[in-house]
């Protein structure tokens, strides 16, 4: 073991963490707008992430069959898709279901998870019931290594470039575009809002949609680094709601914030101890966290 | 009197002569169901079914019970598909002592307590011959005490921990030591390796089989020394940090039990970390043709797989089982290790009942010991008299394709040993 070594190592452990980061971050900032923001509580947020991934693999499977030289270009267009199906079929979940339900929020949750099962059965029916895997493209397999022994999964540094783009984005269009103005305004005060010409309605299904959309690239993106099937979705969803709940409802920061503590925690806890031990040493942290802090790491200060 | 008219005299036509040689065709088919009736006129009822179950003069009523929905459909479809094809193949044969197959399906929902009772009502309510079903060693262990109970019996497909044995249960699958044991020796004799890193799904079955696995190495055949033994939650698809620790430990072997989604995000994920078959040996016990599905062939290429039966095995059943199973599923459809253990339960409970003469769950459970099987796409396989099967061992080395190519094979059938000395 040498000096190089250990250094080497503290590297990739670095990065695992930073990579485990994005992953969270990514999975919590679609629900951080649905749920933060909107106060829903989106049951069938996960299936709208495994739109996004099934979307990866339809573009994989249809370009391998008729366009095979378009086979390493494929990813970022099937991406936006992703975002676009999945914001599409949000937008009409939203009109169809949501929007009845608005005042009464424990029926939502049942809604919403009637849907994730109904979704669920729809992928195994369509798909079938077995994990499939996107053929990647090349430049997105491996691993990029700066030194001799020093590996860093190109796989994870894209989920981080994404993450950022995503985040950034998200950010800039909550607090710099008209509809981030709404957003927040519609969130502050409903009646206020409405009363100074803002469609509140329309705001909601265009947030709603947003958020699904997000949640979109979210799968799109983790068919890098795990799996597709009818119920990935189920893998997500308890991780997407620990991230916000913790971070706090309604700041997008404390998600931020949240989705580092946690993942920092894991990936540091993983390596010295056992895979489910650190699981425990996580929640343990944050149950007694967030029995200090009930409303999680950053509060918004809203008048009530 | 010899009138040229006459028919009989006349000499046939080509046309009337292959009308004739079509008709001979047939009659082996049209002459099954009167066979069927004569083979069931032999075996009577009333002597074949002395125990109440659902056994008539021209059906026998088994039941099915997997999940056909939930996280475990993935794996158990296979087997689902497997099962009905043996089945619908011997029907066509023209059954079970001259009685049709008829299977009521049951759905175990992957849930537990669902399988318990679901198997409670193919017993007692519909008093089946016998169940086909469960794959993981929960559900098995869930149904286990209502077929000690009610005396049914089961036909269990999956490759397992061992320590069990029951008159009511037939293992098709392997115990854990005929898929472990072979495997490590392998590695230690034609891949010089000398330090394993243990890495498993955090349940009964990658425990146990890494505890044999433990003993084998380190003191039952001193293969060398374990660098690492590690298990991880089910459905975890970060595994980044436990990469770190293998680079750390730079075992010469990774010996893998991950299942299910974590599975894929595992190889995945080893890729993205640079740890190829170029430059790390790995063998699992843990992925067949249907895990590769979702893995897919690129990540996991070069690395070998501890299994009994790969669906590349060049021998003519398999040739003709492949063939069929295609047919049946599409082409498109892939064969593991389980899927073929399923198929072979109808045709060992056929081979059964046709010994006994009975479809007795007593005397199934006493004539079990010494069925052979000749037609198995494994190859030959033997029931032993602890109810678990003989088979051979063979290695594969995973292929971009999503096949594997078989690189090595036990030389004689391993005897099963579900509760193995020294290794407890």
């Amino acid at each position: 073991m040498s000096l190089t070594d250990i250094m080497n190592i503290t590297l990739m452990q670095g990065f695992a963490g930073l990579s485990l980061f994005s992953v969270l971050l990514l999975m919590g900032l679609g629900l951080a707008i649905i749920f933060g923001q909107m106060g829903v509580i989106n049951m069938a947020h996960g299936e709208f992430m495994t739109i996004g991934a099934y979307t990866i693999y339809m573009f994989s499977s249809l370009t391998e069959t008729f366009l095979p030289g378009f086979a390493s270009m494929y990813f970022p267009f099937a991406i936006a898709a992703a975002f676009c199906i999945a914001f599409a079929f949000g937008w009409f979940i939203e009109w169809a279901l949501i929007r009845h339900l608005y005042k009464r929020p424990l029926d939502t949750l049942l809604a919403t998870w009637g849907l994730s099962l109904a979704m669920q059965q729809t992928f195994r029916s369509t798909f079938g019931a077995r994990e499939v895997s996107p053929t990647l493209p090349d430049w997105l397999l491996g691993s990029w290594a700066p030194a001799e022994g020093l590996d860093i999964p190109i796989n994870g540094l894209f989920v981080l470039a994404l993450t950022a783009l995503v985040t950034g984005g998200v950010l800039l269009a909550l607090y710099r575009s008209r509809w981030g103005l709404r957003v927040r305004a519609t969130v502050a005060n409903r009646p206020m809002a409405n009363a100074t010409g803002i469609n509140t309605s329309r705001t909601d299904r265009l947030t709603f949609a947003i958020g699904c959309g997000i949640a979109g690239i979210a799968g799109a993106a983790f068919t890098t680094i795990g799996s597709t099937g009818p119920t990935s979705g189920s893998l997500y969803i308890v991780d997407a709601f620990l991230v916000v709940t913790f971070g706090g409802a309604g700041s997008l920061l404390g998600t931020v914030a949240s989705a580092f503590g946690i993942a920092q925690t894991q990936s540091i806890a993983e390596f010295f101890m056992t895979g489910s031990m650190a699981k425990v040493l996580t929640l343990m942290m944050i149950v007694t966290i967030l029995m200090l802090r009930p409303q999680g790491l950053f509060a918004s200060k809203i008048r009530r | 009197m010899a009138d040229k008219k006459d028919p009989i005299q006349t000499p046939l036509t080509d046309e009337q002569r292959r009308k004739v040689l079509m008709g001979m065709a047939a009659m082996p088919a049209m002459m099954m169901p009167g066979m069927a009736l004569a083979q069931a006129a032999q075996f009577p009822t009333a002597k074949v079914n002395t125990t109440k179950l659902a056994v008539t003069d021209t059906e026998v009523v088994v039941g099915q019970l997997h999940s056909a929905t939930g996280t475990m459909a993935i794996s158990e479809t296979g087997s689902i598909q497997a099962e009905q094809l043996a089945i619908d193949q011997i029907n066509a044969m023209g059954g079970v002592l001259g009685r049709k197959i008829r299977v009521i399906k049951e759905d175990g929902a992957s849930d537990w307590p669902t399988f318990a009772e679901k198997s409670k009502k193919l017993l007692v309510q519909d008093k089946v011959a016998c169940v086909f079903g469960c794959w993981t060693s929960a559900s098995r262990k869930a149904v286990l005490p209502i077929f000690e109970k009610e005396n049914g019996m089961l036909y269990y497909p999956t490759f397992y921990e061992g320590l069990e044995q029951s008159k009511n249960v037939i293992y098709t699958g392997q115990e854990a030591t005929q898929q472990i044991l072979y495997g490590l020796d392998w590695a230690a004799k034609e891949k010089k390796a000398k330090t394993f890193f243990l890495v498993g799904s955090d349940y009964i079955w990658p425990r146990t089989s890494m505890k044999i696995a433990r003993k084998h190495i380190e003191s039952v055949a001193k293969l060398g020394k374990v660098a690492g033994e590690e298990y991880y939650p089910l459905g975890h698809t970060n595994f980044n940090s436990l990469i770190n620790k293998i680079k750390l430990a730079k075992p010469d072997c990774i010996f893998a039990a991950v299942v299910g989604g974590s599975n894929v995000a595992f190889y995945k994920q080893l890729k993205a970390a640079g740890i190829t078959a170029d430059k790390q040996f790995l063998l699992t016990i843990s992925v067949t043709e249907d895990e590769v599905l979702g893995i897919g062939g690129e990540n996991i290429a070069g690395f070998y797989s501890s299994m009994k039966y790969f669906q590349s095995l060049d021998n003519a059943n398999n040739k003709a089982f492949v063939e069929a199973f295609k047919k049946a599923y599409g082409p498109k459809s892939v064969i593991g290790d389980v899927t073929q253990a399923g198929y072979l339960g109808p045709w060992i409970w056929k081979a059964t009942v046709e010994k006994a003469g009975s479809f007795d769950v007593d005397k199934i459970a006493a004539a079990s010991g010494g069925i052979e099987l000749k037609t198995a796409p494994e190859g030959y396989v033997k029931v032993h008299d602890n109810h678990h099967l003989w088979s051979k061992a063979r290695i594969g080395q995973a292929q971009l394709d999503g096949q594997f190519k078989v690189v090595a094979e036990s030389p004689e059938l391993i005897e099963p040993n579900p509760f193995p000395k020294g290794y407890q």
